[in-house]
């Protein structure tokens, strides 16, 4: 049988799923043994209990000095943030998707445009950023608003393009004016991909909120990383990342259920 | 003066001309089957009578008003496909059909309770109430096409524009879908233009059938002439008519 047909069964392939999870643990565990064995006080691979108990450390007890679990507290800090700046952009893309895709006038004025301002690294730009905004709140999250939503725009404006131009005709043919067909007839089909686009972006999202952290914050989980990070403190890196990454894949997860909750019609378009 | 008037048509993208020298007249009520090989400009025309396309010269009236400049009220149409909206439930669909004129694109309490009832009848006579709350995706091709002519009924078009609406069906559906649109023509007499491949569903259909064809062919430069309406043959009066002779 060719190697294209071979379909793995449920038992093979959950084991599949788990290798390389496995695999990266295993690595990391020996690595570390070897380190530990020949310097007990290395920092660089510390144990995985080391990291568990460190994790539940973070998890539970408060700073001395401020008497807040920093953990929480960064979290919280970071993911208001990441909230803002994603939830301007997505609405700030569904503006213009709808108003590029939609309006040839509004195509001819801002696509090479978007396209051009595209191409602009986000970070070479966080200096301005930092000078224009100042250190607070804003430059954060202006920083990923603009590092994703050109993206956002020419992904749902090429989305609303997609939509068929028999559904668009048909809608006139109903007597539907601009504004009816952007609200009843685009939009609608756009929310669906919203949440694909939205979910794309978290990572770059992700990205940019940890950069402007790192270069100025005073709470944020990737301030605190760049913070500890002087003080080689590997078992707190890991754990924030691990953190992290625990974060960023069930924001993924719920977007993907909430858009098959609301948009039943998308079948398997998410 | 004939219900729908097309004087003179010409239309050409860019140098290739498709149409030339096509005039047609329609009495109201007739089913008018347009029908002729691939390429040969029959969908440009209904896109013409849809007013999708503006012709490069010459004029289309439908009851004597200004050629219109973009699709509107007047004329109804469905397409092979996509001809319905996939985010609204079947009857959503039916009752977009009148809602969508509003300056918000719907209705509200009274109105809305209203035009929902309209839309139930409209779905008991296409055959669709069983499945009313449904999304358009998980309705068979023939029923999504039911729903289709519902939707652009609903709506009051004085002409009705099909292209190709059964092209994308197996033939038992299209045969059930014809009888069905003979029925509905029945009750509602309502003057209808169709694009079809199919020359006897042009003929079983329509109460005239048009061809397009080019006059002229230059075998060396295909594109150098366009199509015209080669023969205007009228099913009803001429039962001597056959498929061959188109």
């Amino acid at each position: 049988m060719r190697l294209i047909n071979r379909e793995p069964g449920r038992v093979v392939r959950a084991a599949l799923i788990a290798l390389p999870f496995v695999a990266v643990v295993l690595a990391y565990t020996i690595g570390s043994e070897i380190r530990l064995a020949a310097n007990p006080a290395d920092r660089l691979l510390p144990a995985p209990s080391t990291i568990g108990e460190t994790a539940l450390r973070l998890f539970t007890e408060p700073d001395p000095r401020s008497d807040r679990i920093l953990l929480w507290h960064d979290t919280r800090a970071s993911l208001l943030r990441l909230a803002a700046g994603v939830g301007i952009a997505a609405l700030l893309a569904t503006l213009f998707g709808l108003l590029i895709g939609l309006l040839p006038v509004m195509r001819a004025t801002f696509a090479g445009f978007v396209a051009v301002i595209s191409m602009v690294p986000p970070l070479a730009v966080l200096p301005i950023l930092f000078i224009v905004f100042g250190l607070g709140e804003t430059s954060k999250v202006v920083l990923i608003v603009i590092g994703i939503l050109p993206f956002m725009i020419r992904d749902l404006s090429q989305r609303v393009l997609e939509i068929p131009r028999e559904t668009i005709v048909k809608a006139e043919t109903l007597g539907a004016s601009s504004l009816v067909i952007a609200l009843h007839v685009a939009l609608p089909q756009l929310l669906p991909r919203l949440i694909q686009s939205v979910r794309l972006s978290l990572g770059p999202a992700w990205l940019f909120l940890i950069a402007s952290e790192a270069i100025s914050a005073e709470t944020g989980l990737g301030y605190r990383i760049f913070l500890v990070r002087r003080f080689l403190a590997m078992d707190i890196i890991l754990t924030y990342v691990l953190w992290i990454t625990l974060l960023a894949f069930l924001t993924d997860i719920a977007l993907r259920w909430l858009g098959r909750r609301l948009f039943p019609w998308a079948g398997a378009g998410l | 003066m004939s219900f729908v008037v097309a004087e003179n048509i010409f239309q050409s993208y860019g140098p290739r001309p498709i149409l030339e020298r096509v005039n047609l007249e329609v009495e109201e009520g007739a089913f008018i089957s347009i029908v002729g090989a691939s390429g040969c400009g029959k969908s440009t025309f209904l896109r013409l009578l849809l007013a999708q396309e503006q012709p490069t010269r010459g004029e289309i009236r439908i009851a004597g008003s200004a050629p219109a400049s973009e699709p509107g009220l007047d004329r109804g149409v469905v397409f092979q496909r996509y001809s319905v909206f996939p985010h609204l439930t079947v009857r959503q669909n039916i009752v977009a059909g009148e809602s969508l004129r509003t300056s918000a694109g719907r209705f509200w309490g009274a109105a809305r309770a209203a035009a929902r009832a309209r839309a139930d009848e409209t779905l008991a006579r296409i055959g669709l109430e069983h499945v009313a709350d449904q999304y358009p995706a998980t309705l068979s091709g023939g029923m999504q096409q039911r729903l289709a002519i519902g939707q652009a009924l609903a709506a009051r078009p004085r002409i009705l524009l099909l292209d190709e609406p059964f092209g994308a069906l197996d033939p038992g559906t299209r045969l059930s879908m014809h009888d069905f649109l003979i029925e509905l023509r029945r009750d509602i007499g309502m003057t209808v233009f169709m694009v079809t491949h199919d020359l006897e569903e042009g003929f079983k259909l329509g109460d005239r059938v048009i061809v397009f064809d080019k006059l002229r062919w230059d075998p060396t430069d295909p594109d150098a002439y366009g199509a015209t309406i080669t023969y205007d043959l009228d099913t009803r009066t001429e039962p001597g008519v056959s498929v061959a002779s188109a």
